[in-house]
């Protein structure tokens, strides 16, 4: 499948600002100069900017692909599609560009970017997710806990249980619940949330601690170190 | 790794992490550094701890070193 190559909306959304980017490699200053210019050498030089992120989407779909259960043409269109907006987010955002890497380093960043949220807003969109529903009975499974063994890890997951409902605010407890119990993936948690990323992590982190202090002072798990079993 | 320590690993946060925003914002200089070998987690000690701890960025930063080592090709 190839992967349409227009470039206009890209031109109507040039990023102006001067760029100050100091040190470059030869090749990163070459791909600043011409991406500032006009006519033809910007347009050659988009395309073939183009042609690189095609080649990093489809890469990137490909390392993925099999944990995420997308195939075949959509995983095509998929990767043609954040080809082409890591192109729109690299020309608004040149001159953001401070070096400290090669450019299509730089650029290369936008279009893993685009894969991570596309395959996001795919898991959103499949019907089976189920992001509120509480199974406590998963998460021995999820964490690994042998069955056999139940009756050496029944009370610390009682007191895991009971520390959500104690010192976990309503939002901490949503997240802990979609990511942890049901195993909803965090940036697909982001657009159900209407948040971003970083606020998303940032309360489970928060909620992460809480939980560790709640069963430390309780003795269930160590201080400073892990318990075995 | 057992149910206790993977629990307990799960739980664990350190206090280094610069979270989401500062460890995207960076990203492709720390990938590089990776990439050359160089003591990046020495360099950047909390985007190490970030990208240890969150699944996603984690994930990002392993196909952002893929395509700078290469693999795109």
């Amino acid at each position: 499948m190839l992967c349409n190559t227009a470039t206009t909306p890209v031109n109507r959304m040039v990023d102006e600002t001067p760029v100050t980017a100091t040190g470059l490699d030869p090749e990163s200053a070459w791909w600043l100069r011409v991406l500032a210019e006009t006519g033809p050498s910007r347009e050659a030089a988009l395309a073939r900017l183009h042609e690189l992120l095609v080649r990093g989407a489809r890469a990137e779909v490909r390392r993925r692909g099999p944990r995420v259960r997308i195939a075949g043409p959509e995983l095509d269109d998929l990767a043609c599609q954040a080809a082409a907006d890591a192109l729109m987010t690299i020309t608004r955002k040149l001159g953001q560009f401070r070096g400290g890497s090669r450019f299509t380093t730089w650029a290369y960043k936008f279009v893993i970017f685009e894969v991570s949220g596309k395959i996001g807003r795919h898991f959103w969109r499949n019907p089976g997710v189920p992001l509120d529903a509480e199974d406590w009975d998963r998460l021995p499974d999820r964490f690994g806990f042998d069955p056999a063994r139940e009756a050496e890890w029944r009370d610390l997951l009682g007191a895991l249980y009971r520390a959500v409902d104690e010192v976990l605010t309503a939002r901490q407890r949503v997240v802990f619940v979609a990511i942890v119990l049901n195993e909803v993936p965090l940036d697909t948690l982001v657009i159900e949330l209407a948040s971003n990323r970083n606020a998303i992590y940032k309360t489970l982190f928060d909620a992460r601690r809480k939980l560790r202090s709640a069963l430390v002072a309780n003795g269930y798990i160590g201080d400073d170190s892990s318990r075995s079993s | 790794m057992n149910g206790w320590s993977e629990l307990d690993h799960f739980l664990r946060t350190d206090p280094r992490d610069v979270g989401c925003d500062q460890a995207m914002e960076m990203l492709h200089v720390y990938a590089e550094l990776v990439a050359a070998g160089a003591p990046a987690e020495q360099q950047y000690p909390g985007i190490a701890a970030h990208l240890r701890a969150c699944g996603p960025c984690g994930e990002d930063f392993a196909g952002l070193l893929a395509a700078v080592r290469g693999e795109t090709d």
